[in-house]
């Protein structure tokens, strides 16, 4: 019990720490503009690669429509707060981003958790395409223009706390008795299912918890930015936060979080490269994936528990020989 | 009732050129299990080199044709020995990933070297048009469709009448029991990705001629929807393959013709879906019954 007290502890510490120094930061001038827009669009990757790997890593669903749920959370964002324009407003969009979400990823899953593997990717790359198109012919989505003048309701403290929650929500999620029926039925659905355990709804629930967690990380996108268009929710930008999810490496959360900070340095290092920096990024992504294809951190965690714990093993331990 | 005839027609010469990417879809996956990502790009070189050899050695159609599917299949073989090879027995993202940096590539390379400007591709052929009862054909459609189903039937008769096409299907039904057997795995994985680049590359001269215009850009969309027509036909399957990709076609000119043209893409998506659900072999794949 103390450990996990002195855990929590050191958790709260360290997310004060990080928000103690990009205050800090902020006050003395350092982080500008343009590193600020760096920062936020990292908390914002975090928020999405880590919701893809609750569904990619943790239950093993192979999912290729994040930016679908993402497309979702923005333009509600963007729709509710152009006539209200408060912080109220914000959240509420938010939560309506997150119940339309809901809906929408158990229409797509019931049916299509079902498929494995590539088919399950080809399947929600389609449901996800269908969303994008749907917002692009909308009248209230104003069509393939977008939205634009969108009240800038979020800043990096916001996104900063919903980026801590979004961490701490699925770190408890995955390691409490939900999450372990998840881990098992990705392990071997055949072994869970003997078990007793539901598959497909513990397969559900991760789908539909990732969902909303990435229409969350869309509402911050579209009120940070203040412009959304359906281009901005494609098969790529999908693509580019299952690369952060795999890079880190695949039911990790520490390796997604230092995936998309790294990957979101590079990507602004990059860009003194012009038109090259693609291919860069293209070529470092071929690089990593044939050098490690497990990604960064394999299925490692980076726990103070744990290492609290074996602290304590080792105390005890030295105390019993003397 | 003509309208629809025409937009069968025109349905039919996109299902051909999507037919023949769905080829190297389907085959590549049924012996290697991976999205080939890039394959869509592999189709944007074919058409870049069928411009290029034109434009610079001026080559006839037949010329540029032949060129264009030598050169793309000797992008395929390297992309595979490349990046392909050395993740053969790694996890199934790691390779999708790993295809999705090679399509990057391909396409920002291209862009840097080439500038990311649409070009009009050189018309070696004079368009003629046809008029039968009121629906219009041009020679360049009907150039599509014999082109598509020579390489088909070509296609067909290495697969199922050669050494090299038994290879495949082995390997494709097992690799390890294959190479027990003696079958050079490598070798005949390499010649998959040559034969279905090469198909590929013939789309792209194919492609140049129908709509006039090249971008490197313009592999992403086709390379995606012949995919899907290779799911809907069956992975695995050659007639599937074609089956599929004439499906897709059709309905996308079919979308277009009621007026729905800006949800022609959703329609291939649902199509998707809903074939995968009820027949989640594909038309004409054969079922696997779920191991236990």
């Amino acid at each position: 019990m103390k450990i996990r007290w002195q855990t929590i502890a050191i958790w709260i510490v360290c997310m004060a720490a990080g928000y103690g120094i990009i205050y800090a930061g902020e006050m003395t001038g350092v982080v500008d503009t343009f590193i600020e827009n760096m920062l936020v669009m990292m908390g914002i990757n975090i928020i999405l690669a880590v919701s893809l790997n609750l569904i990619v890593g943790f239950s093993g669903q192979f999912s290729l429509g994040h930016a679908g749920f993402m497309a979702i959370g923005a333009y509600a964002t963007g729709i509710m707060t152009q006539t209200e324009s408060t912080f109220a407003g914000l959240i509420f969009s938010i939560i309506a981003g997150i119940v339309i979400t809901i809906v929408v990823a158990l229409i797509v899953g019931v049916p299509t958790l079902r498929l494995k593997g590539d088919y399950l990717a080809i399947a929600t790359m389609g449901a996800a395409e269908i969303i994008r198109l749907t917002a692009n012919n909308l009248k209230i989505t104003n069509g393939p223009a977008g939205l634009y003048n969108i009240p800038q309701l979020v800043s990096w403290p916001i996104v900063y706390i919903m980026m801590c929650l979004t961490i701490i929500i699925v770190a408890n999620f995955v390691h409490s008795k939900t999450g372990r029926a998840i881990r098992a039925v990705r392990n071997d659905e055949l072994a869970a299912t003997a078990m007793g355990i539901n598959a497909t709804k513990y397969k559900l629930m991760a789908f539909v918890m990732g969902g909303s967690l990435a229409a969350v990380g869309g509402s911050l996108y579209a009120s940070y930015l203040q412009s959304i268009a359906p281009s901005n929710f494609n098969i790529m930008e999908s693509v580019s936060i299952l690369i952060i999810v795999v890079l880190g490496g695949i039911g990790s959360i520490t390796g997604s979080v230092i995936a998309a900070i790294v990957l979101g340095a590079i990507d602004t290092i990059l860009q003194n490269f012009g038109s090259l920096r693609m291919v860069i990024y293209a070529v470092m992504l071929i690089v990593i994936m044939i050098a490690k294809p497990s990604g960064l951190m394999g299925r490692c965690e980076f726990s103070i528990g744990k290492w609290l714990t074996k602290r304590a093993a080792k105390k005890q331990a030295a105390a019993a020989e003397s | 009732m003509q309208i629809f005839m025409q937009q069968l027609i025109n349905g039919l010469s996109l299902g051909s050129i999507y037919a023949l990417l769905a080829l190297g879809y389907t085959m590549i996956y049924g012996i290697v299990k991976i999205i080939h990502f890039a394959h869509g790009d592999v189709y944007m070189l074919g058409a870049f080199f069928g411009y290029y050899t034109i434009n610079v050695w001026h080559f006839n159609f037949i010329m540029a044709l032949f060129s264009s599917m030598i050169f793309c299949a000797l992008v395929g073989m390297l992309i595979e020995f490349v990046a392909y090879r050395p993740l053969r027995h790694s996890s199934r993202i790691a390779v999708l990933i790993t295809a999705i940096g090679v399509s990057y590539f391909l396409e920002n390379g291209m862009s840097v070297l080439f500038s990311g400007d649409t070009r009009d591709f050189p018309q070696v052929i004079k368009q003629v048009n046809y008029e039968w009862f009121g629906i219009r054909v041009t020679n360049v459609q009907l150039l599509i469709f014999v082109t598509t189903i020579i390489l088909m039937i070509i296609l067909q008769l290495i697969v199922k009448k050669t050494k090299m096409g038994r290879a495949m299907r082995a390997a494709a039904a097992d690799p390890v029991a294959a190479e027990l057997m003696g079958i050079n795995i490598n070798g005949t994985i390499s010649f998959v990705f040559a034969i279905g680049s090469a198909m590929a590359g013939a789309a792209g001269v194919l492609i140049g001629l129908y709509y006039n215009s090249i971008e490197p850009t313009m592999g992403m969309t086709p390379g995606i929807k012949s995919f899907v027509a290779a799911v809907v036909g069956g992975v695995g399957s050659i007639p599937g393959a074609a089956v599929g990709a004439v499906i897709i076609g059709c309905l996308e000119s079919m979308m277009q013709a009621i007026g729905f043209s800006a949800f022609k893409d959703a329609a291939v998506y649902v199509v998707l879906i809903i074939v995968l659900l009820f027949l989640p072999a594909g038309l004409f794949g054969n079922k696997q019954p779920e191991k236990v």
